[in-house]
Parts: structure tokens; C-alpha cells; sequence
């Protein structure tokens, strides 16, 4: 079993070492685009006409102190003017060299003072006719439109959260490496796609290396670990160690940047009274058909029921015949084409790829699974569901977006208070 | 490659503040896990607590040096109060969620833009760490190479540590220590002397809670600035790797598990570094360099785990799991 665990890391370093050249390749680098100042800070804009036309020729004026800079717009309305330091300047936009019937909006200050903060550009909006119309959305209908979008994001948790819970009722382990293989379906998918193959073969093709991931995991180290009886806990913090190898592998090979898979641009469409961008939609009715699925060969098949049962009671499964490693063989690979499916669909859902995608929602898919009852594959479900849905909607009740994780581990905090099995759990897996 | 170089950086991490919080942190972590066998993977969010509280308290509320300090403690202390209600009847695996979506909570909140004008947001706080160096008794002039400033907190910081170490080691062999151990292993054994262990874990929570509030500060202090991106999860898993690497149930383990990570840390950067530089490594360039120092970490923390559990001075007998 150690000389297992040796390959797995030698088979590692070796990737390591014959692959990496390539990254540089593959990373694409931003041109910059030419300036027409040569002051290292600017302060720029575009000027767009109320039907999103661009306005050319208008003049622009920055002052400050003695330096007065003044430029014209492009033909794509952009204007850019160069200046020496950063600080505060007065802008200025000459409102007679505006194309005829154009007007700067009301309330529109001109001129005005900005200042810069601390980065070297400084971009600044007037608004032309009607100005920026706030929109003013309805309340049941927003709450709809999230509600929707929280079960598409319930959905796609939940098809990493079944595949966490499967493995914790099967083997026992919290597996805190999850988190990375669902980071590595979508980043196999932009990986695929960028060699040029398409786009439904990178999907297949990523799906595949999920599950070739879970095989590999649980042939090269969790099944040498369980053979030499390894306890929950230390297993618990090796996973935590692969899950840090793998992320800064990702990281070795993607680079630090948001990468976008392609279609990740829709529009939103209007089906029924609620208004969905295509992709949540697809991501709903996909995440709907594989989780039935799923269900149905848990429930019906013989497969099915060698799994619940090696979940239930390991020991027991195996004195009536089972072949509880492979159920459980096969519980890794379910698990991780779940997992990078789950992925693939977040990567749509944020929009955008990077290497910590997948930890970002870690504790989500633990917060559905301990929800739900940790263990059980209907309890992850349900979990996952509400987290998604709850997520969603603590920002339509006036929760700040950027705390709308915190609703949802907070309310696992305080279920757990209460009802420290979850939701579908049983009183004995706890305590 | 300046081996010289390369040598004095990473014999400077030796004693780095860095180092010092590190090891505080990780011997709050020995005091959970080592000794009491609680899976506290929120020991981050103590620290964000401690270094928050002081900073907050110092900026906001204008409160003196050792004010600050004691509400930062305070506040530990309740953090690990708040924890310790749900959690502390469960079993391992929850109270190891619980901890780390807590540290992740405090790491949100102190993050948000609601709260900026408090917090700072993702920019941070700075400039709170007047009253500490008006403190300092030592005058302006070269200390083995470094000025006053940096002496003084290296000192500080280092005093923390033996002052901590010499409190856990004397707790640790006291009864109080005793029942603590035996919780680890075997709870109902203890339950059956007539113990409360549900105390007895809150207590020994809160010990390891305020030592991770004190790693806050050390940390933040001599950086002058608190930033939430420096209190993510990772940061636990760091500690973890240090208390593992040292030893779990012991006091001098985290201390020099946090040395020799740092060290390797320095020497993989400063080699790597310098192969690139020379030439003889370019299949890297500088910034995959240091994901390859993280990627080494995981496999070093996998390793540990997996073939020596007991760090390099811990005795297998006194392993927090069998």
C-alpha cells in the first residue's frame, strides 16, 4: 500500500514536470491598448447617446491647479486625456460640440470634480437624454426570478453534495477535496475547448476525467488508507492536504485568471411569468434528468441497492455477498463525474472559471449536506435545495449580496442547534 | 545562486513575528485537537477575531494599548463561547464544519461593504499599531541587523510564545489537564467519574480561542495593516500542517513546526528562485514558483498525515485518534 501511495505522488511530480511548459503557452495575455497620452495616469470615458450610439467629436476639458488637458472623443465615443498626477480634477464636457438633439440627462453634473483612488485610471460615465432609468421591478416578480434561480443554484450544488453525501455514507470520509473536483470539470471543460475540440466533446471528455479522478483517488490513496485502517479524522485532514495539492496544481496549469467557457454570455428569456437566462434553464432541466436518474438507479436497480446497503452497514453488506470496494469503486467515480458535472454548471451559473472555484462553494455543499442529514442522498438533495434557494432570496429580502453565503452557513449553524442529525437524518449518526 | 543569501532569509524566518503567530496559533490548535481531540478548523476565524477586535477597538473606539488587547481577548473568548454551544455535544466531523463556515461567517462580515467605514472591507485597517511601538523601550540603533521597530516585536512576539508555552505546559500536567487528556480519549469513561466534560471542552475552546486572538495580533502588528484575505480557510490548514509537523500533544511541537515550515517555505522559494534565475529551471517561472511551494505544502501535510502522524516529536500513544 505504501508503494501505492509512492506512484500516486511520483505519477504527480512526473505530470508535473513533462507538462508544465505548455501552461505558459496556453495562458493568453491581454494586449494593452495604445494610449494617446504619455502621462502614466488618465482619466477616460465613453460617451454614449440615450440609443447607445456612440457620440463623436464632443470636447472634454480636465483641469487642475495650473495643467488643463483637453481632447476629443473617437469615433467609437471614447476619450481618454492624460494627466500628470492623481488627484482631483475638474471635468468638463463642452455641451456645444454635442451632435445636434443630444443633451447631457438631468442632474447630470457638468462640470464636475473627481478624484482618483489609488489606481491610475479614472473612468468617468455622463449620462445623455433620458439619463440611467432605475427599474423598478416588481416585488413578486423578483422574487419569483430568484426563487427560480435559487433552485437552478440548489440543483447544481445538490449534484456535488449527492456525490459527497455517497461517499460519506459508503466510506465514512468528509472529504474536504471535493471542493476541487468540481473546480476540475469546469476547468477541463475550458481546457478541452481551447484545443479546439468541441464543445460536446469537452463536456463528455470532462465528465469522463471527473470520474477518472475519483477512480484514481480511490484506487491510488483512499482505498490503500481504508485497507490499513486509517481513522475518520486523519483522513479527514489527508483530504484537506490533497484538496491544497490539487487547487495550487489547477493554479499551476490555469493561472490566477477568470476564463469564460463559451456561450457563458445570454440574455435573459421570458418563459411563463418568470425571466431566466437560457443557461439557468438548461442547468435546471439538466440537473432535474440526472438527479431522477440517479435516483432511479438507487432505488431500482441492484446496483442500487448493493449501495444503500454498503451505506447502511458496511460490514453486514459484505457478509451478504456484496463487493463492497467496488460499490464503493463506483460510489468514487459517481462522485466525481457528479461532481465535475456540477461544476461545469457553476462555471455558467458565477459566470467564469478559476481555480478556487470550486472551494468557494465547499461549504455550501456542506452546508446542504449537513442540512439535509449528513449521509443521506435525499437529505443532500433537500439540503442542497434549500441552501441554493436561501441564497438566492436573503438578497431579495434587503441581505447585502456580498454576505448572501453567510445566510446560508448560519442557518446550518443553527439547525444543527436544534436538530443536530438534519433535516432526513437519524438519530444515530450523531454524537 | 547566492546560497548565502538564500541561508540568512530563511534563518531570518526563524524568528520572524510570521513565525511567532504561527506558533501561538498552532499551539491554540495543540490545546483543541492535541490535547482535547476538538477539530477546531475555525482557528483562523480566532485570529481574524483577535486582530479585528484590537484594530476595531484601537481605530474606532480610540481605547488605549492594553484596552484593545483585553477586548480582543474578550471577544475570542464569546467567539468561542457562540461556537461551543451547538457544536460541542456533536461529533468530530460537525464540530470540524461548524468551525470553519464560523471562521468563514467572520471572514464575510469583516469583509462586506456594509460595514466599510468599520472594517475597511476588503482594503482592510491599518495604522492602529502607534501605541504598541510607543511603547518601545529600546532607542533607534542596528539590533543584529535590524532597527528598533523590528527588534521590538520580534521580542514581544517571541515572549508571548515562551510565556504561552510555559502556561499550556503547566496547565497540561495539571489535573485540569488530566480530565482534558482523558476526554480525548474517552469521553464516557470520563462522563462516568462524574466529570462534565461538556465544561471542560468549553474551557479548554477557550483557551486555545485566546491564543489564536494573541496570533491575531502578533500576525497583524508588524504588517500594520489587517486584511481579510489573509484569514481564508488555508490559513487553518497551514496551522494544521505546522501542529503536525511538531507534534500534536505537545507544547514545544507547534512552536517548531511553525519554524521549520517557514524555513522550508523560505529555502524551496529562495532555491527555486535562484534556479530560475540562473537559468537551470525554465520550465517555471516565478509566480507558478510559489504555487509550487503550496502544492508541496498539501503533499507534505498528505504525507505527514499518512506516515507520521506524531510530528517529529510527539509520542503515538498520545495521538488525538487512534
Amino acid at each position: 500500500m505504501l508503494k501505492a501511495v509512492g506512484a500516486l505522488f511520483a505519477a504527480v511530480a512526473a505530470l508535473l514536470l513533462v507538462v508544465a511548459p505548455a501552461s505558459q503557452a496556453a495562458t493568453p495575455s491581454p494586449t494593452p491598448s495604445p494610449s494617446s497620452t504619455s502621462f502614466q495616469n488618465s482619466i477616460s470615458g465613453f460617451l454614449r447617446g440615450d440609443d447607445r450610439a456612440p457620440l463623436a467629436g464632443v470636447s472634454i476639458t480636465a483641469k487642475s491647479g495650473d495643467f488643463t488637458g483637453t481632447t476629443k472623443s473617437g469615433p467609437n465615443g471614447s476619450w481618454t486625456i492624460g494627466v500628470p498626477t492623481q488627484g482631483t480634477y475638474e471635468v468638463e464636457l463642452d455641451v456645444k460640440t454635442l451632435p445636434q438633439g443630444i443633451k447631457l440627462a438631468e442632474g447630470q453634473e457638468n462640470p464636475r470634480k473627481v478624484s482618483f483612488s489609488q489606481t491610475s485610471n479614472l473612468s468617468v460615465i455622463f449620462a445623455f437624454g433620458k439619463g440611467i432609468v432605475v427599474q423598478q421591478q416588481d416585488f413578486g416578480q423578483n422574487l419569483l426570478n430568484r426563487l427560480v434561480a435559487g433552485l437552478s443554484f440548489g440543483l447544481l450544488l445538490a449534484l456535488a453534495s449527492v456525490g459527497l453525501s455517497l461517499i460519506f455514507g459508503t466510506t465514512g470520509l468528509t472529504n474536504f477535496a471535493h471542493g476541487e473536483m468540481v473546480t476540475l470539470g469546469a476547468v477541463l471543460v475550458f481546457g478541452f475547448n481551447a484545443m479546439n475540440l468541441p464543445f460536446w466533446l469537452s463536456i463528455i471528455l470532462a465528465l469522463l476525467g471527473g470520474g477518472l479522478f475519483g477512480y484514481v483517488q480511490d484506487a491510488g490513496l483512499w482505498k490503500p488508507l481504508r485497507r490499513r485502517g486509517t481513522g475518520l479524522v486523519p483522513m479527514m485532514i489527508v483530504s484537506i492536504g490533497l484538496a491544497l495539492a490539487v487547487r495550487y496544481v489547477i493554479q499551476f496549469y490555469f493561472g490566477g485568471a477568470t476564463q469564460q467557457l463559451p456561450f457563458a454570455q445570454s440574455a435573459e428569456i421570458q418563459v411563463g411569468p418568470v425571466s431566466i437566462s437560457p443557461n439557468n434553464l438548461w442547468s435546471l432541466l439538466i440537473s432535474v434528468v440526472v438527479i431522477a436518474v440517479l435516483g432511479v438507479v438507487l432505488l431500482k436497480t441492484r446496483l442500487g441497492k448493493a449501495t444503500r446497503a454498503v451505506a447502511d452497514n458496511p460490514a453486514l453488506a459484505a457478509a451478504s455477498g456484496i463487493d463492497v470496494d467496488s460499490v464503493i469503486r463506483i460510489v468514487w467515480v459517481t462522485g466525481g463525474m457528479l461532481a465535475s458535472l456540477g461544476g461545469i454548471l457553476w462555471a455558467y451559473y458565477r459566470p467564469g472559471v478559476t481555480f478556487d472555484m470550486g472551494s468557494q462553494i465547499l461549504l455550501l455543499i456542506f452546508a446542504g449536506v449537513t442540512l439535509g442529514g449528513l449521509g443521506t442522498v435525499w437529505g443532500a438533495l433537500f439540503g442542497s435545495i434549500i441552501v441554493g434557494i436561501f441564497v438566492e432570496l436573503t438578497t431579495v429580502f434587503g441581505l447585502a449580496a456580498d454576505l448572501k453565503y453567510v445566510g446560508a452557513l448560519f442557518i446550518m449553524i443553527v439547525v444543527l442547534l436544534f436538530r443536530p442529525q438534519g433535516i432526513l437524518g437519524r438519530r444515530e449518526r450523531v454524537g | 545562486m547566492d546560497f548565502g543569501f538564500i541561508l540568512s532569509s530563511a534563518a531570518g524566518e526563524l524568528l520572524s513575528p510570521t513565525t511567532a503567530a504561527y506558533a501561538l496559533a498552532a499551539l491554540g490548535l495543540a490545546v483543541h485537537f492535541g490535547y482535547s481531540g476538538l477539530l477546531n478548523f475555525g482557528q483562523a476565524g480566532f485570529m481574524a477575531v483577535g486582530a479585528y477586535g484590537f484594530a476595531i477597538s484601537t481605530l474606532t473606539f480610540h481605547v488605549p494599548f492594553f484596552v484593545g488587547l483585553l477586548i480582543a481577548v474578550v471577544c475570542s473568548a464569546i467567539f468561542a463561547l457562540l461556537l461551543g454551544i451547538p457544536t460541542l455535544r456533536l461529533r468530530a466531523d460537525y464540530l470540524a464544519i461548524v468551525t470553519i463556515a464560523a471562521a468563514e461567517i467572520v471572514r464575510y462580515i469583516v469583509t462586506t461593504n456594509q460595514l466599510t467605514s468599520v472594517t475597511g472591507s476588503a482594503n482592510g485597517l491599518a495604522a492602529f499599531e502607534g501605541d504598541f511601538y510607543a511603547m518601545n523601550p529600546f532607542p533607534e540603533g542596528s539590533y543584529f541587523g535590524m532597527n528598533n521597530r523590528d527588534f521590538f516585536i520580534r521580542v514581544v512576539g517571541w515572549a508571548l510564545v515562551i510565556v504561552c508555552c510555559l502556561l499550556v505546559w503547566l496547565l497540561m500536567r495539571s489535573p485540569w489537564g488530566r480530565v482534558l487528556k482523558g476526554i480525548r480519549e474517552d469521553e464516557n469513561a470520563v462522563r462516568s467519574l462524574g466529570k462534565n466534560v461538556y465544561s471542560y471542552k468549553m474551557q479548554a475552546l477557550v483557551i486555545g480561542g485566546v491564543l489564536g486572538a494573541l496570533a491575531g495580533m502578533v500576525f497583524t502588528l508588524p504588517r500594520g495593516a489587517v486584511q481579510p484575505a489573509n484569514y481564508g480557510t488555508e490559513l487553518t490548514f497551514f496551522l494544521y500542517t505546522c501542529l503536525l509537523l511538531g507534534g500534536l500533544g505537545t507544547v514545544l511541537g507547534p512552536v517548531v513546526g511553525a519554524m521549520i515550515f517557514w524555513v522550508v517555505l523560505s529555502l524551496t522559494q529562495g532555491v527555486l528562485y535562484g534556479l530560475i534565475e540562473s537559468g537551470a529551471v525554465t520550465w517555471l517561472n516565478t509566480v507558478q514558483a510559489g504555487q509550487l511551494r503550496y502544492i508541496l505544502v498539501g503533499i507534505a501535510l498528505m504525507l505527514l498525515m499518512i506516515f507520521r502522524p506524531q510530528g517529529v516529536f510527539g509520542n503515538k500513544k498520545e495521538l488525538a485518534f487512534a
